[in-house]
């Protein structure tokens, strides 16, 4: 052994010495203090600002800043007072007054009123608002009807509508209708969306850009300080990085487990899984406009041809059920029980087919390699070709990446004959009416993009959405339910049970339908 | 020799050009845009018409890519879309962690890939010659994501000895410590497939040099065996290395986009992931003009190196 080896072996052991030193040194390592919550993101938010905003991602953030006028009952997706703590409902829905609560403040201390309502709707709906460059608000068209917003008095808001809006409390609990501090949007301008203020019960305490957003509790809140006093908020967007950061202790709260990694939280007791089924809606959008599935006949074959219960179980893993029609069960009555989801009929559906004379046909399956809600994309597609292929059909699939494919699907299906696509959304009317209804072809600005058009769908949203009486609402949400599913202009495929890996000292986690991520009263033992 | 250095760094003008006209170009020919990334699902064609005429998307391509290279010529880089800050803030806060993991990753490389070589090919043909020689194939052979995920798994999750992502812990210490103790895994996973691609050459081009000439003379005239290994055999043998341990740097650079991913590592490659996705093209153009322009700036310190090393190279 000469210098050169000695060399090499002092360096080589210094490097060892100081690894293990490393490892000696970072065995006491901090672990998450028992007074913060440290949830697990899919990715870093786009904006903090609310109004700008669509991903849950970002709205798990979002809720425990901001509050609504109203807001969601816990489990449900019934509306209930927020910073309204009434209101009233005149001229046969066309117009909301609502009275506010007294004495709310913002995180800056300015104080919540009737002005500051009036300056978030019309920040959104008024292109000339002072602060409407703050914007793009991609949800804004959720208070569309909206024609004038009146300051009564300090603790009086009264809306008036065009016409008569059934959805609009529910839209006012959703994130684009929390409330930010006027005077906080006036002075930092678009820098807002990195320093927000709102009411609710935590406040922005730092964004440290690929690392975290962190809250801290709002101990002037006027419902008390929430029982935790800080939340972390990690973006980690690899999934499998996200499972052993979650594994190795690092996170409490992994929401959008990937469905492989359901079974490994199962059963093990340093963990509890969370699941709630919410109004989530993965199909299949069919081309109505032209191709083999303008035929009805078709449509139908392609929706018993495809073997939802397999799906459900193999490829998500238990983490979605077979959903019937395009109102979700979540929406309970709202949801007829009578129309069930179509059988997997391979038969029944290579008869059609050749009834229809689209034996062969060719058919594109356009998929996405991810996106929001789209659970597992290429997978799926993967399994809805082949069986597709087994009654018939030549199907492709084109896979395209996530934001390319919002701009091949969004602007029409054109010669594609289906697309996947996934919605997450808050009352009934909402998925049908932007994506259903003949006025919302994409040249209309809509998302209709099978161009499916039947005039007695569009009658009876229309109707719906004028009715202020719940029960008739809901019977006249039960016949779109069955129209769409016997009319087949989408194929309905999975419906995703929300879930959660949470560690075992976290006590008070529930998801919520809303899939909104209410924290205040989450605790760690 | 400084000439030849001016020349060099000549050359990489048109080099980095180009490079700015395909990044400019592939952005513009993949589908999707800024606008459709800030709307999200709830883009209709007419928002995101509207919105891309905000952000000045709706000009020629030529005329975008003028604007944007005479704001490159006065040093502003442009904003990014998403992130509404300057792209050069951005950049210069992402190069750094890169650099860290880049340059840690190309030590152990170096080091540990010259030492097995060398040690590998003068004991040529033995157990330990076969050991090593299994051990770089391996390493060759094995794709980093695999590698850190099995080690962030093994290392991490079971043993946890290392945190499994990050560049410093989110809560108590911050320090130097906390810095390499997170490091260890990303700079090792990075480091893999270089060891072994420099160790595989340095094996070879050592064993070359050993059966030369001047070797058996510097040891028939007694020098001693590590005078011969370590100055007559390594630096003939370092002028063929040396080339590879610069293309090793760009790799190193390029991996990163990969192992920044794994391991939560805030540089520049997961910017330019993130950046990709969202359609940021300026924050995307800004950070491949950085990252092609490290890579030129190491070919031409690996030319001058080898130039050095090796006087028969013209300068």
């Amino acid at each position: 052994m000469g210098r050169l080896g000695l060399g090499f072996i002092c360096v080589a052991g210094a490097l060892a010495a100081g690894v293990a030193g490393l490892v000696a040194m970072g065995a006491g390592r901090a672990a998450i203090p028992p007074d913060t919550l440290v949830i697990g993101q899919l990715a870093e938010p786009k904006s903090l600002d609310p109004a700008t905003v669509t991903a849950v991602n970002d709205f798990r953030i979002l809720v425990n800043v901001f509050e609504g006028l109203t807001r969601y009952r816990p489990g449900t997706l019934e509306v209930g007072p927020g910073l309204a703590e009434r209101w009233e409902i005149l001229d046969g829905g066309k117009t909301y007054v609502f009275h506010l609560k007294p004495g709310v403040r913002f995180h800056d201390g300015t104080p919540f009123d009737a002005d500051a309502v009036k300056f978030n709707l019309d920040r959104m709906l008024d292109p000339k608002h002072p602060a409407a460059g703050t914007g793009p608000f991609p949800l804004s068209f959720f208070f569309k009807p909206v024609r004038e917003v009146i300051v009564v008095d300090p603790l009086t808001i009264k809306l008036r509508l065009e016409a008569p809006y059934a959805p609009l409390l529910s839209n006012l609990a959703y994130p684009a209708g929390l409330m930010v501090s006027p005077t906080a949007v006036t002075k930092l301008g678009r820098g807002f969306a990195r320093a927000p203020v709102g009411t609710g019960p935590f406040r922005f305490a730092g964004w440290e850009s690929e690392r975290q957003v962190r809250l801290e509790a709002n101990r002037e809140h006027r419902d008390g300080a929430p029982k935790i006093d800080a939340l972390v908020f990690r973006p980690i967007a690899d999934a499998n990085a996200r499972l052993s950061e979650m594994l190795a202790g690092g996170l409490d709260v992994m929401p959008e487990l990937p469905a492989d990694s359901v079974a490994a939280f199962r059963g093990d007791p340093r963990f509890r899984l969370a699941e709630a089924a919410g109004p989530h809606l993965w199909f299949l959008i069919l081309n109505v406009r032209e191709g083999p599935t303008k035929d009805v006949r078709v449509r139908r074959a392609i929706s018993l041809a495809i073997d939802r219960e397999t799906l459900v179980h193999d490829v998500l893993q238990g983490t979605a059920t077979a959903p019937a029609g395009p109102i979700s069960e979540a929406f309970g009555p709202a949801s007829d029980p009578a129309v069930t989801p179509y059988p997997h009929d391979p038969e029944k559906a290579r008869a059609l087919i050749r009834e229809a004379g689209a034996e062969g046909a060719r058919v594109t399956l356009l998929a996405a390699e991810g996106g929001s809600g789209m659970l597992e994309p290429i997978a799926m597609a993967t399994a809805i070709q082949s069986d597709l292929r087994r009654v018939g059909l030549d199907a492709r699939v084109e896979t395209f990446e996530w934001n390319a494919y919002l701009a091949r699907v969004n602007g029409g299906l054109k010669d594609a004959a289906m697309a996947e696509m996934a919605w997450m959304t808050n009352d009934p009317d909402t998925l049908p009416s932007l994506a259903l209804k003949g006025s919302a072809t994409p040249d209309k600005g809509g998302f209709n993009a099978g161009y499916y058009e039947n005039p007695e769908l569009d009658r009876l949203l229309d109707e719906a959405r004028a009715e202020q009486d719940p029960k008739a609402r809901a019977a006249l949400y039960r016949r779109v339910d069955r129209l769409v599913h016997d009319d087949a202009p989408w194929a309905f495929v999975a419906s995703w049970k929300q879930d959660a890996a949470v560690s075992a000292s976290v006590q008070g986690f529930e998801l919520q339908p809303s899939f909104l991520m209410d924290l205040r009263m989450v605790n760690k033992k | 020799m400084i000439a030849y250095a001016l020349r060099r760094i000549a050359l990489a003008v048109p080099v980095l050009f180009g490079v700015s006209v395909v990044v400019f170009l592939v952005m513009a020919l993949i589908p999707g845009d800024p606008a459709l990334a800030i709307l999200g699902a709830f883009a209709t064609p007419e928002t995101v018409a509207r919105l891309n005429a905000d952000l000045g998307l709706d000009q020629p391509l030529p005329v975008r890519y003028l604007i944007w290279l005479k704001g490159v010529l006065t040093g502003d880089l442009g904003r990014s879309y998403a992130l509404d800050r300057p792209v050069l803030d951005e950049v210069r806060d992402r190069i750094g962690p890169t650099l860290i993991l880049a340059s840690a990753a190309l030590s152990l490389s170096v080091f540990f890939g010259l030492a097995a070589g060398v040690v590998s090919a003068v004991r040529q043909n033995t157990a330990f010659d076969g050991a090593v020689r299994l051990l770089l194939l391996v390493g060759i052979s094995t794709p980093s994501f695999f590698f850190g995920i099995l080690a962030a798994q093994w290392l991490g999750v079971e043993l946890g000895w290392f945190p499994t992502g990050g560049m410093v812990s989110l809560f108590g210490g911050r320090g130097l410590f906390d810095l390499l103790h997170h490091l260890v895994l990303p700079a090792v996973t990075l480091a893999v497939v270089a060891t072994a691609i420099v160790g595989r050459l340095t094996r070879a081009a050592m064993l070359d040099v050993l059966r030369q000439d001047h070797v058996r003379t510097a040891r028939a005239k007694g020098v001693a065996e590590d005078r011969v290994i370590g100055v007559h055999a390594l630096k003939p043998a370092l002028v063929a290395v040396v080339p590879v341990i610069g293309l090793q740097a760009g790799y190193v650079l390029g991996g990163a986009v990969y192992v920044e991913t794994v391991f939560q590592w805030p540089g520049i490659g997961r910017m330019l992931v993130e950046a990709i996705g969202r359609r940021d093209v300026l924050l995307v153009q800004g950070g491949v003009l950085v990252v092609a322009t490290l890579y030129v700036a190491i070919n031409v310190a690996t030319d001058l190196l080898q130039a050095a090393l090796d006087p028969r190279i013209k300068t």
